[in-house]
């Protein structure tokens, strides 16, 4: 059957791996190649990368730095920041990318899943969704987490898989960077209204979290950045602790 | 040299990185001179089997390829391009396909009854059925490959090396004679892949 996959996330700055608390005070890291090397010699079972990249100018170093990691890293890689259009789509897929996320790109444009499904699959499209708490609703937050959009993550959800989305990443902004475990309430919500694999982020903090997540059966892949960044987790010694606790993982 | 066919289905970039990788001298072609001078052959795919079909005979490739392997050349088809090697598909429609491996493709959520999700997306244990086949040389039974994929072989036991169990025994790995299909992505599927691509590209002419 199929392993559980653990995926660490890298969020790319100018072409540095950086990672914020809560979205702010970010840090510089080190380097997404250097990076990417160790995660995949752990046994990482794919590598996210995030461009946050403000300028256009400063865009061809991420994909450089996806480019090189696409030369020596075999595992699937998956590309999200500032993809708004088909275009974006296929600048990232040329350089390695198996897989493209979108979030602030299809709020803007309903219609892009859709035909970015059509175009390249719906295994290649990943709708990743940062959501708060409002009122006792779930809403679809935008622009890294900082706009409140009003839209109802639930029904956003089950929209995305149906025009097209392959996957879905659920980024609990209420455990994001507090390190108390991932967000269980959000994810069965959101897992028993959709068929396509749903990947947990937000609030891992120690290896009993991901155990947590996996036996609540809410999610199929754990994604989690600077516990792994500060070397908090170490991802074979997290695989290995998984695996000695019936979840089935590729170690 | 290995000859990997471009025929507009799919990105060859990471295909052709990791025969880089292991120092494997591959060209991206869909030059039929190329594609008959070369020792190996990969055909790859991502995509729908009756587009692919349709853009295989466009190019003249379709039965370029199937000639190829009758004269004995060592073909290993990837993913999509692993069930074009079958005889039949049902992917939205029918479709006739190579013939280079008996059986048929056929949509996996007709015989996925449990509310397994589809596509058969991530990482899946291999059971090696026939470990004599020299591919396995740097393969052990167990080993996690990559899989992306909605359709999948049917009607092929007597071609298969290896499975995976996803509620249906899904054909891995097929191989008659000189050629060999992956329903997984060998370039995807991080040193366990490499290790099938080299074995490939290490089979005695």
């Amino acid at each position: 059957m199929l392993a559980k996959r653990i995926i660490p996330c890298l969020d790319v700055r100018n072409g540095r791996v950086v990672k914020g608390v809560n979205f702010e005070g970010i840090k510089d890291v080190s380097s997404p190649v250097d990076l990417a090397r160790f995660y995949n010699k752990s046994g990482a079972d794919e590598l996210v990368f995030y461009d946050i990249t403000a300028s256009y100018e400063n865009r061809s170093l991420f994909t450089d730095v996806l480019k090189t990691v696409a030369s020596e890293i075999f595992i699937p890689l998956t590309v999200g920041g500032g993809i708004n259009t088909l275009d974006d789509f296929d600048r990232v897929l040329k350089c390695g990318a198996d897989k493209v996320s979108v979030n602030s790109g299809a709020i803007k444009n309903p219609a892009l899943i859709g035909d970015a499904a059509k175009k390249y699959g719906d295994q290649c499209v990943v709708l990743s969704m940062d959501i708060k708490r409002v009122d006792g609703k779930y809403h679809i937050f935008s622009t890294g987490g900082r706009v409140d959009t009003g839209i109802d993550a639930l029904q956003w959800a089950v929209n995305g898989e149906q025009s097209g989305a392959g996957e879905l990443v659920v980024n609990s902004i209420d455990t994001d960077g507090v390190k108390n475990g991932f967000d269980l309430e959000m994810l069965s919500e959101i897992q028993s209204r959709v068929k396509i694999p749903v990947i947990a982020s937000g609030g891992a903090g120690k290896k009993e979290d991901f155990l947590e997540l996996f036996k609540a059966g809410v999610a199929d892949a754990g994604l989690a950045a600077s516990v792994f960044h500060f070397k908090e987790i170490n991802i074979k010694d997290l695989k290995t602790y998984l695996k000695s606790n019936d979840i089935e993982m590729r170690v | 040299m290995i000859a990997i066919v471009d025929y507009g289905c799919g990105n060859l970039y990471s295909l052709q990185s990791s025969l880089n990788f292991l120092k494997l001298d591959s060209v991206i072609t869909s030059d039929p001179e190329i594609i008959k001078s070369a020792d190996r052959i990969i055909l790859p795919g991502v995509g729908a089997f009756g587009d692919a079909v349709k853009l295989l005979k466009q190019s003249g490739l379709f039965d370029l390829i199937k000639d190829e392997a009758k004269k004995g050349k060592y073909i290993l088809g990837i993913c999509l391009g692993m069930q074009l090697l079958f005889e039949k598909s049902y992917e939205y429609g029918e479709h006739i396909g190579l013939g280079l491996i008996k059986g048929e493709i056929c949509p996996l959520e007709n015989d996925i009854k449990g509310g397994l999700k589809i596509p058969h997306m991530g990482w899946n244990a291999l059971e090696i059925i026939n470990p004599k086949s020299p591919i396995f040389k740097y393969t052990n039974n167990g080993d996690y490959v990559y899989f992306v994929h909605s359709f999948y072989g049917k009607n092929c036991d007597a071609s298969l090396l290896a499975v995976s169990d996803y509620e249906v025994k899904v054909p891995a790995l097929v191989n008659e004679g000189n050629v060999f299909g992956a329903q997984f992505h060998p370039e995807k599927s991080g040193d366990v892949g490499l290790n099938l691509l080299k074995a490939f590209a290490e089979l005695e002419v």
